[in-house]
């Protein structure tokens, strides 16, 4: 096995996973109504677990302790895409951040599951069930607001526009992208940004968003190889604030 | 938690019951007697409705309100294992403001109209929310002392006479017993770890103090007279009884982690069983009630920002055209 390739898809699967389980969970106290900040609670804590998961894999494979390696490393270390990084906004950017998303995440683990590498497959095995329900919850307000008054259609509109071109940088390709698909760790993210587009578009078309043509959008790179946009660092810094007041410390 | 505390009692007045109907009233107090739940469809007094919109609307506030002092370390948690349990932990206090709003919803007044109360000022919360929460072991003080406080509030009360908000406590109490080790865990870890963690948690302990003995709300002696609430089971136990027994459980536990109160006052009498203290300042809680405390301002700017950029997803939930999506379709 390519440990090289293998740790950097972890790496990307994980820190996706931990950025946005973060900013998910800065929706307490703020949702539209109380569901929703149970909502993305949940959701939240399903993202932090998974990416916990996946830090232990990377453990396994000789790399430092998950707390060490999610509350120490600065943004230039981070492999997650920028679209997970982008701060919580309002209720219609997070919304449709979460659903483009995580139709790409639930497709991914889904494929995931037949990995060659068995401990990645057994993983993605679970996570898939979970990643069903987030799918669920995003397909729900996407329709149901979607259909409904002017204001939302309009809100949900612009942030679709705004937000595809950072979502198609979740299907940026790293130096080990041959590697990881010729030892079958992965079908590689060419083959699963075509499953998404179809995915996404099945539930688009029930409303009346229109989806933009992804053919002259362009994508918003730089993530996977360690280029942040500036919301990033910031969150690192909140993040392990008290982590960091003592580092011996056991909280 | 997070409720429960104190209930902000308008003065009662027990005249307005002559234009009850002295028989249904005689029945109504004689099922509680025998402690009977009085269920939402049941006849009741205005009185007793009022009083207890009033008490549950304030349980719930305090939870939503309660999540954002927690809620802000949410995003500042060491570690995966702490930042899980404070996400659900503070998920958990969301959640009660969901069911006890929907238990107030059944004596009449709306989720909405409740909101709008808080946001105006019109409706109150628990006081110790309008204190700030400056470092990670402040955090930690709430969810184990406050929590703690209130679950001894809120056991009194799930033996209440309103059978709905019975039911809630019941299911809250189960998720605080949880809140509680969870907040007794990562107390010990700071109390008993490093020497910043220490200083840090003396720190925060020594800064809630105060706020926790005002808690249960003012000595009995100088409340409002609550005769008929005691009777009808609406307030369950006195402020002074559930601050005794606050006192009784903590205290000692407290002090085992080789912690200090800053009361030089505070011992337990040993011949009347009842622990003594310097009297709280009444005045100042009166003051930060009144909305001149450190955050009241901030915490209502919280929840009037989120209430009106959350709107347009209420007016489009409500809109004709809104077509029902089976959430799990």
């Amino acid at each position: 096995m390519n440990q090289a390739a293998l740790k950097n898809l972890l790496y990307r699967l994980a820190d996706d996973q931990l950025i946005l389980g973060h900013r998910n969970s800065e929706w307490n106290g703020l949702g539209p109504i109380l569901e929703e900040d149970i909502a993305f609670s949940s959701m939240a804590q399903d993202k932090l677990g998974h990416s916990l998961q996946l830090y232990l894999l990377l453990n396994q494979l000789g790399e430092a302790e998950p707390d060490t390696v999610a509350f120490t490393r600065n943004a230039p270390q981070f492999h997650c895409c920028q679209l997970v990084e982008l701060p919580i906004g309002e209720y219609d950017f997070s919304l449709i951040r979460h659903f483009l998303y995580d139709h790409a995440e639930l497709l991914r683990f889904e494929a995931l599951g037949q990995s060659s590498y068995e401990p990645l497959a057994q993983v993605a095995r679970k996570l898939k069930g979970e990643l069903k329900y987030h799918v669920l919850h995003a397909n729900t307000w996407v329709k149901r607001l979607g259909s409904s008054t002017e204001e939302a259609i309009a809100r949900l509109q612009q942030s679709l526009d705004y937000t595809l071109p950072y979502a198609l940088g979740l299907f940026e390709k790293t130096e080990q992208e041959e590697a990881i698909i010729a030892e079958g760790i992965f079908i590689g993210e060419d083959a699963l940004k075509a499953r998404w587009e179809e995915s996404i578009r099945a539930i688009l078309s029930q409303t009346a968003l229109q989806m933009p043509d992804l053919q002259i959008l362009t994508p918003v790179y730089g993530g996977r190889t360690g280029e942040h946009t500036e919301f990033l660092q910031p969150l690192l810094d909140e993040m392990a604030e008290v982590f960091r007041l003592d580092p011996t410390a056991d909280w | 938690m997070y409720g429960g505390g104190n209930t902000f009692e308008a003065p009662v007045k027990a005249d307005g019951l002559e234009n009850e109907d002295p028989i249904l009233l005689a029945e109504f107090e004689a099922r509680i007697a025998r402690g009977e739940k009085i269920e939402p469809s049941d006849w009741m007094p205005a009185l007793y409705r009022k009083q207890l919109i009033r008490m549950i609307e304030q349980h719930a506030h305090s939870e939503i309100i309660g999540s954002l002092p927690e809620g802000t370390w949410i995003t500042r948690a060491p570690g995966f294992r702490r930042k899980m349990a404070q996400m659900a932990k503070v998920q958990d206090e969301v959640g009660h403001a969901q069911l006890l709003y929907s238990a107030a919803e059944t004596l009449g007044k709306t989720r909405e109209q409740m909101l709008s109360d808080l946001i105006n000022g019109k409706s109150k919360y628990s006081n110790v929310f309008n204190y700030p929460t400056p470092t990670w072991a402040d955090s930690n003080v709430i969810s184990w002392l406050i929590d703690a406080g209130a679950i001894v509030n809120q056991l009194a009360n799930a033996k209440g006479s309103y059978g709905p908000y019975c039911r809630a406590l019941d299911r809250i109490c189960a998720e605080e017993a949880f809140h509680l080790k969870y907040g007794h865990d990562a107390v010990t870890h700071m109390a008993t770890g490093t020497p910043t963690q220490r200083r840090m948690m003396q720190e925060a302990l020594n800064r809630w103090w105060p706020a926790i003995m005002t808690f249960f709300g003012p000595a009995d002696k100088m409340s409002t007279h609550t005769e008929i609430l005691m009777r009808w089971k609406v307030k369950m136990a006195t402020n002074d009884d559930c601050r005794q027994q606050f006192l009784d459980m903590y205290v000692p536990k407290i002090w085992e982690l080789g912690l200090t109160l800053p009361d030089p006052n505070l011992h337990k009498n040993e011949e009347t069983g009842q622990w003594e203290f310097t009297e709280p300042d009444w005045e100042d809680f009166k003051r930060v009630i009144n909305g001149d405390g450190p955050c009241n301002k901030e915490r209502l700017a919280v929840r009037r920002a989120a209430e009106e950029n959350g709107a347009w997803v209420r007016r489009a939930l409500l809109s004709p055209q809104a077509k029902y999506v089976k959430p799990l379709a």
